[in-house]
């Protein structure tokens, strides 16, 4: 039990996706506008990335593991990803459409995520079992979407705040990023092992 | 042969320079950010991605025609994941070292969107020669970036640069009593680095477009006759001081025209009205 407790403790705050391991930048960046964009869009990556794990699991370990072809799980990986991301556009279009219409754009963007990939590749390279696997995605997506609703918050001050002109749009963004990021990196230190 | 040779030069202008996949477009933010810690690191990764990118590109030009446009997302998904495993194979054989510094980003090139970017905006409309240019000058704007953010983070991180992969050797810059600034190879070094190297580019382009722009004001100005200093010869057509010219007297014709049809103007408007 503690080890599944590990796991979501480091998915979550030391190993986050966003501040210490880089995944999913391009939807940090363009979705952080407001916290309740940034909530929808990081609970469509939770919704994904949980389901993703458990599938992206069983078709390695079922398909691809049984019949040697395990250097194919990228291009597996990623036509899973897809099709998930794809039914889940039409499940949201006909029965949530304010979230639809609220994501709009980026939804087609989370197959082109890294987070989600990169976490169906993680589960593989630590040899997770299918239970640990899906709780990494969930709990990797929680972090995600900790991290990208934090940062909203913060980027709606800097709507308010007057940089110089070089620093207008995407530089000033970035370092505040970095400033979030350094207080990230003060849960680095922790060790949940012991 | 000229013509043809400028349009090639244009696309690699535009890709490395003017529309630069990292600094311009902002494309493929997690392995900039990520692998950034070395220069050694960002050219193994620059060359994976200017493989995988004229590779992909060179393909899906070739297949354009063949993809319905329903499904070319997916189509141009698998084919560069095909690529990207066949990069990650080679370089698993054949530069460990590389491999275990990139990690996981080697596969995450397939989701990387310079590449589905440069398959959707050019690739799927142009002819195979110039899909495969368009590539080889995105992936050099791309690898360009990523060793000059690495430069600055490996610079201040550690003091040396072109370290190996495994963290050895490299040549040290600065001496002893330089002290490491460990914050520029943590997460948020990266952030920052990317920051700044960002508005120093803004920075850049806003003084070449204002310079643009006076350059512009002052030859319409020239053309028009109302240049304070300079004026053109109307004899050679060359452009000359004021001083030197000092047979000009004529007004510009265009000023008494102007003025006239003004005047035609409102006497047409005052009986209208009256």
């Amino acid at each position: 039990m503690s080890e599944i407790f590990m796991i979501m403790f480091a998915a979550i705050l030391t190993e986050n996706f966003i501040f210490a391991k880089f995944y999913g930048i391009c939807p940090f960046l363009g979705v952080s506008d407001k916290p309740s964009t940034a909530l929808g869009m990081g609970m469509a990556v939770t919704f994904v990335m949980t389901i993703s794990s458990a599938a992206t699991w069983a078709v390695y370990y079922l398909i691809l593991a049984p019949l040697g072809l395990e250097y194919l799980k990228t291009i597996a990986f990623i036509l899973v990803i897809a099709s998930l991301v794809q039914f889940i556009e039409m499940f949201l279009r006909k029965n949530i459409p304010s979230l639809y219409s609220a994501l709009g754009i980026y939804l087609p963007l989370i197959t082109t995520n890294c987070a989600v990939l990169g976490s169906a590749l993680v589960n593989i390279q630590e040899g997770y079992n299918f239970f640990e696997s899906v709780v990494f995605g969930f709990s990797a997506a929680i972090g995600f979407t900790m991290a990208i609703v934090v940062f909203a918050g913060v980027r709606e001050r800097l709507v308010l705040a007057d940089p110089p002109k070089a620093f207008r749009g995407y530089p000033i963004l970035l370092i505040a990023a970095a400033m979030v990021a350094m207080a990230f990196s003060g849960f680095a230190g922790m060790d949940f092992t012991r | 042969m000229c013509m043809k040779k400028n349009k090639y030069l244009s696309i690699f202008k535009e890709g490395v320079l003017t529309n630069n996949p990292t600094f311009v477009q902002l494309l493929g933010m997690c392995p900039t950010l990520a692998v950034t810690t070395s220069v050694t690191n960002a050219i193994g990764m620059g060359a994976a991605v200017i493989v995988v990118l004229m590779c992909s590109n060179l393909f899906i030009s070739l297949v354009r025609k063949l993809i319905p446009p329903e499904v070319r997302i997916a189509s141009y998904i698998v084919i560069i994941s095909g690529f990207v495993t066949a990069v990650e194979l080679v370089i698993k054989a054949f530069f460990p070292a590389i491999d275990a510094a990139l990690g996981l980003f080697i596969p995450l090139i397939v989701v990387n969107c310079i590449i589905l970017a440069r398959a959707e905006a050019f690739a799927s409309k142009n002819p195979p020669l110039p899909s495969v240019v368009d590539g080889l000058a995105t992936g050099i704007g791309f690898t360009a970036a990523l060793t000059c953010i690495a430069a600055v983070r490996e610079l201040l991180g550690s003091g040396r640069l072109f370290a190996g992969a495994d963290g050895s050797g490299g040549i040290t810059i600065f001496g002893e009593w330089f002290t490491p600034v460990t914050i520029f190879l943590l997460p948020s070094g990266a952030f920052l680095t990317l920051g700044f190297l960002i508005a120093l580019v803004q920075k850049v382009t806003a003084t070449r477009l204002e310079r643009k722009r006076i350059h512009d004001l002052e030859m319409d100005a020239l053309e028009a006759g109302y240049h304070k200093t300079l004026v053109r010869d109307p004899e050679t057509g060359k452009i000359v001081k004021r001083k030197d010219l000092a047979a000009i007297e004529e007004v510009p014709v265009a000023l008494d025209e102007m003025t006239e049809t003004d005047e035609e103007d409102k006497k047409e408007e005052e009986g209208g009205n009256v």
